[in-house]
């Protein structure tokens, strides 16, 4: 009976559940759902981090290989972020050119990067002008339930905080670089940016970490990037219902909240890992 | 009817420079709009902020793909196209905005089954560019009368090191500042329908910022109107 009034009305079935207060999955407004992180299981990558967020599953996996640093900045590395959303995680997508959810988050994911300077770009320099480290990081999603971006932004962190790179010495006689395979350093991850997404339902109400059926019946969609000093990195609204600025002071409060459970969640899982 | 408007209104709001370290200096660069002025689109707009000009086009509400249409909606689409080379991953990126923010003031029930398409060209970027898009695209799909529950703008700000807040910023002031913010408001409420950012910065400064472009979207929803005005009462 309730199964086939949701097929019927969606929306309605919807707003009886948000009438009190919860959601079908029995998750209250402001609740995320849980949060798994496994990070280096990927050996052929030189940094790896798996996150599930509920159903939604994001692997990470960063490889880094050597690049000259663009001509306007000389003693800068790159980092190149590629979101790949297959029809293996949704039937939205099909195979072929990346579509533009995939674009977005690419976008959005080298937006984060840019603006909370969460590695120096001149940390990936080797030598100026000549040689610098480039970390492709490719994002593939496995399962889409919704928030790709929060599970994204994470899984990329984890997996910046994995990566170990071998020591470089450029040999001042061949002028080639010799690579230690035996000394690695983890980089040096100056912020902890994490993302908080948000469905906006009837122009009034805003819910926490959308699911996939969620973000379809939602009238705007709102993500917030803080780092842990509660500076702000991206506030990303992609149109939408309007909201008041009050509105955004709430979303803002519980982005803090969200970065401290995230943060005490990496750390556990880093302390846990045994040190090579 | 051909009414080529040429409107130019010369709007500055100064609210006074505080020599503190929060002061605003709150200026918008001259803006000029022009309506009608393709023949194919069904509605276009050309809009100027500065030096920064994009020109826009729509099309609508017009037949849809079977494959693209929404049964109870009409289907919005936007392209950008930058004024060299081809559009990248950065104008899809901003065609979702664009696109998104539309569809929430559009009344796409109203049309179900069609397409709306709004052809963003920019002419010249000489800073706030996303802001002149949303102008034109709002001038644009006016003239073309697609019906629509309220007007929408944009509106950018810049934060420089020492925290002071810059509207309408140029390109070099853009690149020089911490953070740039962009917001598209709406014209009934002023709320926030659509924030892209760029840069680190605080939650008061937020707030600021956020106020600081209510109160400069007044002037750019009053010269919408102004500009409406002059071009329906000459008919």
């Amino acid at each position: 009976m309730a199964a086939g009034f949701k097929t019927v009305e969606p929306l309605e079935y919807y707003r009886r559940f948000l009438k009190e207060n919860c959601r079908p999955d029995g998750r209250e407004l402001g609740e995320f759902r849980t949060t798994t992180v496994n990070i280096g299981s990927i050996g052929t990558a030189d940094g790896s981090s798996l996150v599930k967020l509920g159903n939604t599953t994001v692997i990470c996996g960063i490889k880094a290989e050597f690049g000259a640093p663009p001509t306007d900045a000389p003693d800068k590395g790159y980092v190149v972020p590629n979101v790949d959303l297959s029809p293996l995680c949704s039937w939205r997508f099909r195979s072929g050119p990346p579509g533009e959810e995939a674009q977005v988050a690419s976008q959005f994911i080298a937006d984060v990067i840019e603006n909370s300077q969460v590695i120096q770009k001149e940390d990936l320099c080797i030598s100026p002008g000549k040689l610098a480290w480039v970390l492709y990081c490719d994002l593939i999603c496995l399962n889409h339930d919704g928030n790709i971006l929060d599970a994204c932004t994470f899984a990329l962190l984890a997996a910046l905080k994995n990566v170990q790179l071998p020591e470089v010495t450029i040999n001042e006689e061949t002028a080639l670089a010799e690579v230690n395979l035996k000394k690695k350093s983890y980089l040096n991850i100056r912020t902890h940016p994490v993302a908080t997404s948000f469905a906006v339902f009837d122009d009034t109400l805003l819910i926490v970490d959308p699911t996939e059926e969620e973000e379809n019946l939602a009238t705007g969609t709102l993500t917030v990037v803080m780092d842990e000093e509660g500076k702000l990195c991206c506030l990303h609204k992609p149109g939408g219902s309007g909201l008041t600025g009050a509105k955004l002071q709430d979303c803002m409060s519980r982005a803090v909240t969200r970065h401290k459970e995230v943060k005490k969640l990496m750390d556990e899982v880093f302390k846990s890992m045994k040190p090579k | 009817m051909e009414g080529v408007m040429q409107t130019e209104t010369k709007i500055r709001a100064e609210s006074g420079i505080e020599s503190g370290p929060r002061g605003s200096g709150c200026s918008l660069r001259n803006f000029a709009c022009e309506q009608n002025l393709l023949s194919r689109p069904d509605g276009s707009a050309s809009f100027l902020q500065g030096d920064t000009s994009v020109l826009a086009g729509v099309y609508g509400p017009a037949e849809v793909k079977v494959s693209k249409e929404i049964f109870n909606k009409a289907t919005l689409e936007v392209t950008l196209r930058p004024k060299i080379g081809l559009p990248g991953v950065a104008e899809k990126s901003r065609e979702r905005l664009i696109r998104n923010t539309c569809e929430a003031v559009v009344l796409g029930a109203l049309h179900p089954r069609t397409s709306i398409t709004v052809v963003l060209q920019v002419v010249s970027d000489a800073g706030s560019l996303l802001a002149c898009c949303l102008n034109a695209a709002c001038m644009a799909l006016v003239d073309a009368g697609v019906p629509m529950r309220a007007l929408f703008c944009g509106v950018t700000c810049a934060l420089d090191s020492d925290g002071t807040l810059l509207l309408d910023p140029t390109a070099k002031q853009e690149k020089e500042a911490r953070a740039v913010l962009t917001f598209a408001l709406d014209s009934v409420e002023r709320k926030l329908l659509m924030s892209t950012t760029k840069g680190l910065y605080s939650d008061a400064e937020l707030q600021q910022c956020l106020a600081a472009a209510q109160a400069a979207s007044q002037h750019v929803f009053r010269f919408y109107r102004e500009s409406l005005q002059r071009r329906y009462s000459k008919s």
